[in-house]
């Protein structure tokens, strides 16, 4: 289950980045002068570092990495 | 010529930074140390340099080139897919390829892919297609850095000159200082950058009166009004740059540089920062290349935008060789740097300046990779290492980044292209249609040789192909699209301004698109390899999971 959302959160942000309906306005201009274009894609720049936080705080493949811890101690043990 | 003489200072201390690593690795002769440091870069250098690696000329000068051209859609064309894309292919595929090159000693790609198909020569052929590819991107830092220094002291230093030092200068710490030396100044590069960003908005914007105003003015004026939408772009257009940063982990200085963390976890960090890091820079480097359309009293931006605005207007009337002398007249691949000479003092456009060429210089990481490359999958593979010992392979090595630099720099004396579109239309998406061979290396059983040279074959005539019809038809003016070829109805194959569109979108979305197809049918068609092999890949994937661990921890 937890895979499932978190491959959903990833379809999710890959789709909102095509945001159609700011195509064709710059308005409302955010602090006054950033286009509402670029102003969305700021904040889905930092959605995109939520999400890389959640898929290594919940999807982390620490198995690759005992792997090899595992390993280096057979060959230190075998020194 | 103050600025210049800052850039020139800043490149001794590189330069420093490369001997000093040299110094550090004296006595070691082993390959694994020159080529990947030993594998021990921690978190803080693998984050800044990994991501200073990807920040070449084409991101920083491109970008706001780009963006002067083309509006705020630079922003989510090429930074924001990125953001989203390169660390989650680091996260999924980066991770994978360090614990393999720990387990098996890889040291680059093509070792993996021979190993895990159990093929030769088709490997060859996989590293000449990477190189092939690579190349034009070395080529961008080569002009960038001419282009900079050019620019920077105000035309005293001719292109050729400055591109002659930069060449020169990359060339000496990769050749003395390795990956150890190339990470080191990466690092010391990003930080650079990102400082000196940071300080040429506040700069600029201060000095332009706030940029409000710029942006208040520009939507009032109907030619520039449409720089601050999205509005001259397709969506097909823009959905398709999203598969341009799958290019990232299949070009082989990424895909080499995940093996030199010390630790996995240390991939934690960059995937993390990665989408911070990129808005960091690309958003005031797109930003001051919008605002550039408004500082019109400075007589070159005057005249890139009389030339656009003639290319639109007449565009349609000229020949296609006055259409590309415009084309060139009209890009803004130095508009950030004649922004910094216009408004901010001297000393300051000097150390922006050398900020500018930190992320220039970012082609020594792909000049190291390609020594590698050719050090281990031909020298090394055909019998150098046995032959003359490891100590004449890393020497072949360090030959190897003398030559590729020279090479580089003649053909960018003589390359008609703009910095972005060169790197674009060759090396990006050639190496995002590669992708799917680590894709397939990593997660797929059934993957076989045979398919990987179907899709490396295909990668290489795809490339060869779009370079010929580029070629074969002149690019048209602004809002003149040629079509070459229809298909019930629909425009198959069409000439752009930009380059060339298949059923609307880039090449890239079909190259992608068949040369995954071509993984899976080819396969399906051809022999795996032995399950010995597969066993060592895949040993969890066929629920040997408890196994594996049980394994690790009586360890």
């Amino acid at each position: 289950m937890k895979n499932i959302l978190l491959v959903a959160a990833v379809l999710l942000l890959y789709v909102l980045h095509q945001d159609f309906w700011n195509w064709r306005t710059a308005h409302p201009l955010v602090f006054g002068f950033v286009p509402i274009g670029l102003f969305y894609h700021a904040c889905f720049a930092a959605a995109s570092s939520l999400l890389m936080w959640l898929l290594v705080r919940f999807a982390w493949p620490g198995h690759l990495e005992r792997e090899i811890e595992s390993q280096e101690q057979r060959e230190d043990t075998a020194r | 010529m103050i600025p210049a003489i800052f850039v020139f200072v800043y490149l001794a201390v590189v330069l420093y930074i490369g001997v000093f690593a040299f110094r550090k690795a004296r006595g070691k002769e082993e390959a694994e140390d020159y080529f990947l440091a030993s594998r021990s870069l921690g978190p803080v250098v693998f984050l800044l340099s990994l991501f200073g690696t990807n920040m070449t000329a084409f991101a920083i000068l491109g970008s706001s080139g780009h963006a002067f051209s083309n509006g705020i859609v630079t922003f989510g064309l090429m930074a924001t897919s990125s953001g989203l894309v390169i660390p989650l292919t680091l996260f999924l595929i980066g991770t994978r390829v360090w614990a393999l090159g720990k387990k098996f000693g890889f040291m680059t790609p093509v070792q993996m892919f021979r190993d895990r198909w159990e093929c030769g020569h088709i490997g060859t052929v996989i590293t000449v297609v990477q190189a092939a590819l690579l190349v034009p991107y070395i080529i961008i830092g080569v002009m960038g850095g001419g282009t900079t220094l050019n620019v920077i002291s105000g035309g005293l230093v001719p292109f050729w000159f400055g591109g002659a030092v930069v060449a020169l200068v990359v060339m000496s710490y990769v050749f003395f200082g390795g990956m150890r030396g190339t990470a080191w100044v990466n690092t010391f590069q990003t930080v650079l950058f990102l400082i000196f960003g940071a300080i040429a908005v506040v700069v600029i914007g201060s000095a332009m009166g706030g940029f409000a105003g710029a942006i208040g003015a520009m939507q009032n004026a109907p030619a520039l009004a449409p720089l601050l939408t999205r509005e001259r772009v397709s969506p097909y257009y823009f959905f398709s740059y999203t598969f341009i940063p799958l290019s990232a982990i299949a070009f082989p200085h990424i895909a080499i540089f995940c093996l030199t963390a010390r630790k996995m976890s240390q991939f934690k960090k960059t995937v993390i920062f990665y989408p911070l890091c990129i808005m960091a820079i690309w958003l005031p480097c797109v930003f001051l290349g919008v605002v550039a359309n408004r500082v019109t009293d400075v007589p070159e931006i005057r005249q890139k935008i009389e030339a656009r605005r003639t290319l639109a207007t007449q565009g349609k009337s000229l020949a296609p060789e006055q259409r590309d002398e415009l084309r060139e007249e009209a890009a803004g691949d130095d508009v950030l740097l004649i922004l910094l000479k216009r408004f901010a003092p001297l000393w300051l456009a000097g150390i922006l300046g050398a900020g500018i060429m930190a992320a220039v210089m970012a082609s020594d990481s792909q000049i190291l990779a390609l020594s590698t490359m050719f050090a281990e999958d031909i020298f090394a593979y055909y019998g150098g290492r046995r032959r003359y010992g490891e100590r004449a392979q890393v020497q072949t090595g360090r030959v190897f980044v003398i030559i590729l630099t020279l090479f580089a720099y003649l053909v960018a004396l003589r390359a008609p292209e703009t910095i972005f579109e060169l790197a674009i239309q060759y090396a990006f998406s050639g190496f995002a249609a590669l992708s799917p061979l680590l894709v397939a290396a990593l997660f797929w059983r059934g993957s076989t040789k045979w398919g990987a040279l179907a899709s490396t074959v295909w990668t290489a005539l795809a490339v060869i192909a779009v370079a010929i019809f580029q070629a074969r038809f002149p690019a048209p003016a602004p809002g003149g699209n040629v079509v070459a070829a229809t298909l019930g109805g629909w425009e198959a194959i069409t000439r752009t301004p930009g380059g060339t569109a298949i059923f609307g979108f880039m090449p890239v979305v079909p190259m992608v698109i068949v040369s995954a197809l071509l993984m899976i049918l080819v396969s399906l068609a051809t022999k795996k390899p032995h399950e010995a092999t597969l066993r060592r890949y895949f040993a969890r994937a066929r629920g040997d999971v408890r196994a594996a661990d049980e394994l690790a921890q009586a360890a």
